[in-house]
């Protein structure tokens, strides 16, 4: 078996494994990229539409725009890495030997094995399928992701169907409801189950609106017809609980359904290491970016879901200069982690990045990032710790499809060694506040 | 002025912030134009473009001839007029490149006379 040895293995060349990478490197340490496409960029690629940057360059680029970039710092670099190459397998080290242990396969070499004193899970997230919304009828040809089909369309070049439903209001639909429209299909119905549209504002009114394409919310797809290529979708309004209303069936004929219902971390390597996962499906990390697991830390949609490909670079930056430290000062020693404080979510909030905090690292900047579950308006971000609420910030709106990042100094707001946990919520602002607006 | 002197002829929803202003576009009986609703003053710019001029950034693909990939991602390098679109995506339908091509290479001078180029996206090399 060929043996490959680094400093930091990275695991995906995407947006965000491509920032850390170059992290890495830039001090001079030894790095290498798995990737198991045939190029390097991921995901950004098949996003060809504009709104890429504004934070990371200050200008307005395209998905390929933005990769781009990074894919040019990698080849000025010149850092190694390997395409068509996927890792299957990720081992922790241990005292004896630190480092960790990838398998991996590609055509060429077969099974390989790569040692590395730092890991960087990068492998972002996949679409949620049909089977995960369990929605009856046969499996007619003619069911997509909304991912697929824009690789599809806009890297294959190939249409998957002439009349289309979109199920699900994310960005991805909506903008493939344009860019279906614009290749000449037509999309009869973007359907959203929750009352309010799951993605972005501005892509609700350039890509449905500009084009009249109907946006029905509380609504769902009950039933799938056709045998062997789908003939139609029955759509039923749904109540609070997302049960069908009887008697509010239409049938809207389509030749394809695209399913745009959401995104997981894909985590089965992370797993496999026996790290840790939290309530997000991402690993549980610390404040380094570290995983449960000593030394493999990760970053971009593998830790969460995104909605801007920017705040992926900026969290995979600062993986990759977490790695450069552990490597530089932790690793091979026995240091055990002093303590830490939990993260919580409290009302209206989804999740919490980072889920630890150490309590060795209460004097520095810390970048919380967070959704909320469901929108609000004049709202208070607040952090409780044992005593009561330590911090308190306001907000005029909040939307889950916002990610919401606060920078804070721990020891600055008030916490000490004592903390065990704090917990951060989304409330609505006391009557008293909203006079002083 | 009085309201009942006023008509609301459009409303446009700001996509500047996620507050989402919904800025009313009213005529009165003479035929001034003003708008109301806005909360800042890139949510009133941005509603009198809307009015007056519409842009849009046109994002779409164009075929490759002996590229790695048979298809291009491909933009307008400034925006073009919305009713412009159209015309702009049959024009790039139609046309072929050959491979290799760089990022930011120019592929149609001057769509349409728009004062806007069409230009790759990204570098793509000859297939293997």
């Amino acid at each position: 078996m060929i043996k490959y040895e680094t400093d930091v293995a990275v695991i995906g060349a995407g947006a965000a494994g491509l920032a850390a990478a170059i992290e890495i490197k830039k001090v001079g340490l030894g790095v290498l990229i798995l990737e198991r496409d045939r190029e390097l960029g991921g995901i950004t690629l098949q996003c060809i539409h504009n709104g890429f940057g504004l934070r990371e360059f200050n200008e307005e680029l395209t998905g390929p725009e933005y990769a781009q970039r990074f894919i040019n710092e990698i080849n000025e670099l010149e850092i190694p890495y390997k395409l068509n190459t996927m890792v299957i397998e990720t081992k922790p080290g241990t005292s004896e030997k630190p480092y960790k242990t990838l398998f991996a396969v590609n055509k060429q070499e077969g099974v390989i094995k790569i040692e590395a004193k730092a890991v960087i899970l990068a492998m972002g997230c996949r679409e949620r399928p049909r089977g995960a919304i369990n929605i009856p009828g046969f499996r007619p040809s003619g069911i997509y992701t909304a991912g697929q089909a824009q690789r599809f369309v806009n890297m294959e070049g190939w249409l998957p169907g002439k009349t289309y439903v979109i199920l699900g209001s994310g960005d991805i639909g909506m903008i493939m409801a344009r860019r279906l429209t614009w290749e000449g299909c037509k999309v009869k119905a973007v359907v959203e189950i929750l009352p309010y549209v799951s993605g972005l504002l501005r892509n609700q009114v350039q890509c449905l609106e500009d084009y009249d394409i109907p946006l029905i919310t509380n609504y769902t797809v009950t039933k799938i017809h056709g045998k062997d290529r789908i003939k139609g979708v029955t759509i039923s309004k749904v109540d609070r609980n997302f049960d069908r209303v009887i008697g509010t069936d239409k049938f809207i004929e389509c030749d394809t359904l695209l399913l745009s219902v959401g995104l997981i971390p894909e985590n089965e390597l992370t797993f496999n290491a026996g790290a840790k996962l939290s309530s997000n499906n991402g690993p549980v990390v610390d404040n380094n970016s570290e995983t449960t697991i000593d030394g493999i830390f990760a970053c971009g949609n593998v830790l969460q879901v995104h909605d801007l490909v920017d705040l992926v670079t900026a969290e995979a930056k600062r993986a990759g200069k977490y790695a450069v430290d552990y490597i530089n000062n932790r690793y091979g020693k026995d240091t055990k982690r002093i303590g830490q404080i939990k993260c919580v979510a409290g009302e209206n909030v989804n999740y919490v990045k980072p889920d630890l905090i150490n309590k060795s690292d209460l004097s520095k900047e810390i970048v919380f990032t967070f959704r909320v579950r469901y929108p609000d308006r004049r709202i208070l971000i607040q952090f409780k710790d044992e005593n009561g609420v330590i911090y308190k910030k306001k907000k005029i709106y909040v939307i889950p499809s916002e990610m919401i990042e606060l920078n804070l100094n721990l020891e600055e707001i008030g916490i000490n060694h004592e903390c065990k946990r704090i917990e951060i919520e989304v409330i609505p602002r006391p009557e008293v506040l909203i006079e002083e607006d | 002025m009085s309201e009942s002197s006023q008509s609301v002829v459009r409303v446009i929803r700001c996509i500047v912030c996620p507050t989402g202003c919904e800025i009313q576009v009213k005529k009165n009986e003479s035929g001034e134009t003003s708008f109301e609703g806005y909360a800042c003053k890139r949510g009133l710019e941005y509603a009198q473009q809307e009015f007056y001029e519409p842009k849009r950034i046109l994002t779409t693909t164009m075929r490759v001839q002996n590229g790695f990939l048979p298809l291009i991602p491909v933009r307008t390098d400034v925006a073009i007029l919305k009713d412009k679109l159209g015309d702009a995506l049959k024009e790039i339908a139609v046309k072929q490149i050959t491979a290799p091509i760089k990022a930011g290479d120019i592929l149609i001078e001057n769509i349409l006379d728009s004062g806007a180029n069409i230009i790759a996206s990204r570098d793509l090399s000859e297939i293997q």
